[in-house]
């Protein structure tokens, strides 16, 4: 049961969540994931056929606004929080080392 | 006069009668955190100039006449996971431990129009995940009737901050029982409105499908009070800096309970029919917050889509000593006497506990209530697909946590990619990381239909279920958590288990329902017992009315 979780899974949900585990955090959430999984299995007792998935308990419509700036210049708060900048732009390592 | 046994309404009475001030309050406030914050850790930070300086100007505002409210000068703690403007927010976790907001949450902005002063933010579960307030990156917080015990969590900082005297009241988020379930352990009210009632615009999202913000505080009346003070819609911004004009025809897709109530939520929209006493009185917040004007609730709904324009928030209407003809109904499964671990893993509920929820139905039967035990059905379906839900909605929440814009970033990695999974990788805690990698688990290719969609299925039905239930009762009693606080260091090293004591309150969460949680007794070694009561949507009125009832009645009680 709780190897259910094979090690190129724990990869792969690693790269997705973007995380990088050790040797020990690997085996761990393997445990972790492989008894929760079991737990959830339980929702399969439940006759869900014609049920509709319900995201939210009520009706989610899109809201839409002008696209027209309405809070003023706000560059140099929200930039003050950047571990790294440089002219008025958040900066990041390069994409291809 | 002791102004540390005030409740907030109390304290609000005392400054606008001039009995007392702003800056003496927060004072008294601040030397208690001094003496015994050490001991408790409730607050990761605590601005004791700004604090005293805002409690001074709102000093001046009220003696002008300017702020009236009944939560003028009141000292106010906030969960850690709302935005302040200045003032850091670090959600306890050392992925955010220097980012400083440069714009405050709605519902902090509102309680700060009313003149309540911030004394600083405090401690929680990182990220809002845990139930013990254990997983902050700051230390535990220790529960202030016996430090060898936990507040409960995640708002465990903002529960044990009111229980200890720290502050007057808190705000906190209830994603699966945040709110209620360390109010119970911290013998405190606590209460997540329904949801959409509170905007969680600046609420750091850990499930946005089902938290709210809430209110813990030590009567119901202080609960009334500031969820009033909070509900609904109002700027966020000055008035001018919305566009006032040609926007009408796109704002006005906004939802309001007005288009439609829902099926899962019983049969009365805060609109249609309105039998409840205050159902008349629905423009009171107009007079505060501007709100009433279209345009306005429109403005609101664009900083928070799922935010429900709601007239009937005058919930102090509500506090009023009564419960003839009450039906409430208690769920059997939600009071049932096995000790231990069920079958199903479920973790049984204690004697105590049943005891104390069952004399509290007691009470009010005795007053006129009437109570009766009834299935309420698919209980232990809660947990499975709350979990799920909650991690799947966090592995893409947390996505925003790349080390780019604000927060920690890892300095050792060269290149992009690199960069975004080392950052992450130290900068989440283990529990954090443990719900990301579930969430990512379930949301991906081959996994999404059998776990992610059969979990909101599941939702689906336990919605119904109490839409059902709801149709006879008037609220749903029952037990806020299995036990009393667990000792700290009990919990963490069997997750699962953890998750199993919220068996009693995610439930609420998948149903978007109102539910408060109240004192109702004591375990044999002191620590508070909570009672739960459960609304259908909308109805925090009935409630509240339930709720002030009963903590009247067991006031003379202990008298």
């Amino acid at each position: 049961m709780s190897n259910r979780i094979s090690d190129e899974t724990i990869e792969y949900v690693g790269m997705l969540a973007k995380l990088t585990l050790s040797g020990e955090e690997k085996e761990q959430a393997k445990r972790d994931m492989g008894r929760m999984l079991d737990y959830i299995d339980k929702l399969n007792e439940l006759d869900t056929a014609g049920v509709e998935p319900m995201s939210h308990i009520f009706p989610v419509r899109n809201v839409f606004r002008e696209d027209v700036v309405t809070n003023g210049d706000e560059s140099e708060k929200i930039l003050r929080n950047a571990p790294a900048r440089k002219d008025g732009m958040f900066m990041v390592p390069k994409t291809f080392a | 006069m002791e102004l540390l046994s005030l409740s907030a309404a109390e304290l609000g009475r005392l400054i606008k009668e001039g009995r007392a001030t702003a800056v003496e309050a927060m004072q008294a406030v601040l030397d208690k955190i001094g003496k015994t914050e050490e001991n408790y850790n409730c607050y990761v930070t605590v601005d004791k100039e700004k604090a005293l300086n805002r409690a001074a100007e709102v000093q001046k505002k009220i003696e002008s006449g300017e702020l009236s409210g009944p939560l003028a000068g009141v000292p106010m703690a906030l969960k850690d996971n709302l935005c302040t403007e200045g003032m850091r927010t670090t959600c306890a976790s050392r992925i955010l431990e220097n980012f400083i907001p440069a714009y405050s949450a709605e519902a902090v902005r509102k309680l700060e129009q009313a003149g309540a002063v911030i004394i600083g933010k405090t401690n929680m579960d990182e990220f809002a995940m845990g139930s013990t307030t254990e997983t902050s990156a700051y230390g535990p917080v220790r529960n202030p009737h016996n430090t060898e015990h936990v507040p409960g969590g995640s708002s465990g900082g903002s529960a044990a901050a009111v229980a200890a005297g720290e502050c007057f009241f808190a705000l906190g988020s209830d994603t699966g029982g945040s709110i209620r379930q360390p109010a119970s352990h911290c013998g405190v009210v606590g209460m997540k409105p329904t949801y959409g009632t509170v905007s969680r615009y600046g609420l750091v999202a850990y499930a946005s499908s089902m938290e709210q913000i809430g209110p813990l505080c030590k009567t119901v009346e202080d609960c009334a009070v500031i969820l009033e003070a909070i509900a609904g819609p109002v700027y966020t911004r000055r008035k001018g800096d919305f566009p006032q004009r040609g926007t009408e025809g796109g704002l006005s897709s906004s939802w309001t309970m007005a288009d439609k109530g829902s099926p899962q939520c019983g049969t009365e929209g805060p609109r249609q029919g309105s039998p409840s006493p205050g159902g008349q009185e629905t423009r009171s917040d107009a007079r505060r917050s501007g709100m009433g004007d279209g345009a306005h609730d429109k403005a609101a709904a664009v900083m928070d889509s799922t935010l429900i324009v709601r007239e009937d928030t005058d919930f102090t209407a509500a506090l009023k000593m009564d419960v003839k003809g009450m039906r409430i109904g208690i769920p059997r499964a939600y009071v049932s006497s096995n000790e231990g671990t069920h079958e199903s893993g479920r973790t049984g509920l204690s004697q105590e506990v049943r005891d104390a929820v069952l004399e509290a139905a007691g009470l009010l039967e005795a007053n006129g209530a009437i109570v009766e035990k009834f299935d309420l059905g698919l209980t232990d379906y809660a947990i499975p697909a709350y979990y799920t839900i909650a991690a799947a909605e966090a592995s893409s929440n947390l996505e925003r946590f790349d080390g780019i814009k604000y927060g920690y970033r890892s300095e050792t990695a060269q290149e992009l990619h690199r960069m975004y999974e080392e950052t992450r990788s130290r900068g989440f805690g283990a529990e954090v990381k443990r719900r990301i990698m579930l969430g990512s688990f379930v949301l991906s290719a081959g996994h999404y239909e059998a776990c992610y969609l059969k979990a909101l299925r599941v939702k689906a039905m336990i919605g119904k279920a109490f839409g059902e239930a709801f149709q006879k009762y008037d609220c749903i009693l029952g037990p806020v958590a299995p036990s009393t606080a667990p000792k700290l260091g009990e919990s963490l090293a069997d997750p699962i288990r953890m998750y199993l004591g919220d068996i009693y309150t995610v439930s609420v969460n998948l149903a978007g329902l109102p539910a408060i949680s109240l004192p109702c007794g004591a375990d044999a070694e002191g620590l508070p017992i909570g009672l739960q009561l459960i609304g259908d949507c909308f109805r925090e009125k009935k409630l509240l009315q339930i709720a002030y009832t009963y903590e009247q009645l067991r006031n003379m009680k202990q008298k």
